[in-house]
């Protein structure tokens, strides 16, 4: 099947810049040589711990971003080189929910506008028929038809991730990216999100990048799997494969990390020295050497290359370089 | 497990704000036994951390007051102490740690300043003394050079190696009991765990007891030897943590643990807790957590549900228990 979004090679570095005029020092090597795709009703979880670039990822795909290098093809068309009017009209396509509700809508728009402001942009639809479909979407996200003359404030949390899932599926895109929809919310809340997320995929057969920190979160959301580590994925694979059979050994260190909640499973904790560098300054040869309680010389010297080691499996570890 | 070190009774604390009063906790009793692990699981609001702060009496009066209750520790009721009395026991004999160590530690000041004064107001020793006491805690920690550390400001550090350094000032004075509010919860998983078991290693160690503040059950689950559920103020279940996990006996926390995405099971359709958690200026009447609840009975919107035991050791307030248990 043809991806519905792809991206290759994708790199973005951010510029840190100091003092009166503003010099530039260094380099902030958020993303770092990214590829992957997403088909048609599939869900591809991105998990990687604070600051590995996961967030920046989504952005590139949406276009939010330019990248520095590589692309980002949706259904052929090279996204970053697109302007104007052709780009809105691809938007339309791609969506995006934010970690924080609370942050993501207008405090001062009613819930029709918040939602329907998407038809209008797009031309999409206006005035009476735009009203219409805000409350057709607001009934599908589980929320009332009454509550078009709202403002978010009166809204709970669990609600309001609610209205930016309508917001993002009222142009009726292709590919939405999700990102840490539910980091905000309660264990409670989470779940009624997470089942409305995955409902309404199976209805419409939207594809999803769903970013997390959360492996459990992840695993329960997504078809396959990519683990990030400072601005590179250092493993794709299909769920269960990745799970039975975690071959990196940071994937392993994350999956050993991971408290289970069942106290008859309690195991050796850490698994893990030091903190993750900083992506400014990064380690020479595999970014993740320093920490790797697999590391061998060559590790520090040269970075591994990207692997198949088993059939749509694939690592970037010189464990398996030969 | 040994004697009682804090005892919790019918506490009730209010908070007087211009919306209203906000009736955070209310006859909330627990005890925390010598040397245990104690979990305090409960989603954002209920009370969690309001409960460990009212141990310290870091209540801000006003516009909170705590309206009713008593918290003996070692026999003491902490709500009747003078303020000069209180002083004596923070840091020293109940210290806390706290969610974000970037905030809790004072950014003008190096670490080594915050945690010598710590030493030197409450163990009456000399600055070279407490030096040497700060190192050694430091290294208990696994911090990379302690000497070093000492010397740094707190942006100078990471979050784990911060939230070590918090852990290794709160526990320089040995105390009997810390108050752990979300510790780890900041943290990424991988520095959690590393946070995690140095946390353990050093109160098993030492055997102080540990209130754990957490929301993340999977914590819980890991670290705790009994278990307290919150919700909306109220108590819902204590129990052993084996026994919590492998038969809750309250709906709320069944629903809280089949609520939860899984990496140790296979994939179905999460059970929802239908509804979100009350605001606590107008909590529904009788049990907080009737109009969620699937097994509802005829007195759950009118009574507040007594604690029962229905096993040794299990309490739950819940109607459900009512009719077969002592109550």
């Amino acid at each position: 099947m043809e991806p519905v979004i792809e991206v290759r090679d994708l790199v973005k570095y951010f510029p840190i810049r100091r003092g009166f005029l503003g010099r530039r020092v260094d380099w902030l090597k958020a993303v770092d040589g990214v590829s992957f795709a997403v088909h048609p009703g599939e869900t591809l979880g991105l998990v990687g711990e604070s600051g590995c670039g996961k967030s920046t990822v989504g952005h590139l795909m949406l276009n939010l971003l330019k990248p520095d290098r590589g692309v980002v093809r949706y259904k052929n068309l090279d996204l970053s080189a697109l302007r104007g009017p052709e780009e809105r009209r691809v938007r339309r396509h791609l969506q995006v929910v934010f970690q924080d509700p609370q942050s993501s809508l207008d405090p001062r728009m009613l819930i029709k506008k918040t939602v329907g402001y998407p038809l209008e942009v797009n031309r999409i639809a206006r005035g009476a028929e735009a009203v219409a479909r805000v409350k057709a979407m607001l009934a599908e996200v589980g929320l009332n038809e009454e509550h078009v003359y709202r403002y978010p404030h009166e809204f709970s949390g669990g609600q309001r991730q609610r209205i930016g899932i309508a917001r993002a599926l009222i142009t009726e895109p292709e590919f939405i990216v999700l990102d840490e929809p539910t980091s905000a919310l309660d264990v409670s809340v989470q779940a009624q999100i997470l089942n409305l997320v995955g409902d309404l995929q199976q209805k419409r057969g939207y594809a999803y990048l769903f970013i997390s920190h959360d492996l459990s979160v992840i695993k329960h959301m997504s078809h396959r799997i990519a683990v990030m580590y400072l601005g590179i994925i250092v493993e794709t694979a299909r769920k269960e494969d990745l799970f039975q059979e975690p071959l990196h050994p940071y994937t392993c260190a994350l999956l050993a990390a991971l408290p289970l909640p069942d106290p008859t499973k309690r195991r050796v904790r850490a698994s893990l020295q030091g903190d993750v560098p900083s992506p400014v300054h990064l380690p020479p040869g595999c970014r993740f050497h320093p920490r790797c309680p697999q590391r061998m010389e060559i590790c520090s010297l040269r970075a591994p290359d990207g692997l198949e080691v088993l059939p749509g499996h694939w690592t970037a570890c010189h464990k398996y370089g030969n | 497990m040994g004697a009682t070190l804090l005892e919790i009774k019918d506490l009730a604390v209010q908070f007087f704000t211009y919306q209203g009063t906000v009736r955070a906790l209310e006859g909330v009793s627990l005890t925390v036994q010598q040397g245990e692990i104690l979990g305090l699981v409960g989603e954002t609001g209920c009370g969690k951390s309001v409960l460990a702060r009212c141990v310290l009496r870091l209540i801000a009066d006003p516009p909170g007051k705590i309206t009713a209750g008593e918290i003996r520790f070692k026999g003491r009721d902490l709500l009747k102490l003078g303020r000069r009395e209180i002083r004596q026991i923070r840091g020293n004999e109940i210290s806390m740690i706290f969610q974000e160590p970037m905030s809790s530690l004072n950014p003008v000041f190096t670490v080594g300043n915050q945690m010598m004064e710590v030493v030197i107001l409450h163990q009456r020793v000399g600055r070279d003394e407490a030096r040497r006491i700060c190192v050694d805690m430091l290294r208990q920690v696994k911090m990379p050079d302690p000497e070093q550390v000492l010397a740094k400001y707190p942006h100078e550090l990471s979050g784990g190696m911060r939230q070590r350094a918090m852990i290794a000032m709160e526990l320089a004075c040995r105390p009997d009991l810390l108050l752990a509010d979300e510790p780890t919860t900041a943290l990424d998983v991988t520095v959690q765990a590393q946070v995690l078991s140095i946390l353990e290693e050093l109160t098993r160690q030492s055997g102080a007891a540990v209130l754990f503040i957490s929301h993340d059950l999977g914590v819980i689950a890991q670290l705790c030897d009994r278990v307290a559920v919150m919700y909306a103020g109220h108590i819902a279940e204590i129990a052993p943590v084996a026994e919590l996990f492998a038969s809750p006996l309250h709906p709320y926390t069944s629903g809280l643990l089949q609520a939860i995405p899984r990496i140790d099971e296979g994939k179905a359709a999460l059970k929802v807790i239908p509804g979100a958690v009350p605001g606590l200026i107008d909590p529904p009447r009788g049990c907080r957590f009737h109009p969620r609840c699937g097994q509802r009975l005829a007195p759950c919107d009118r009574e507040v549900p007594a604690f029962l035991e229905p096993a040794p050791g299990h309490c739950v307030a819940c109607h459900l228990y009512a009719s077969g248990g002592r109550g």
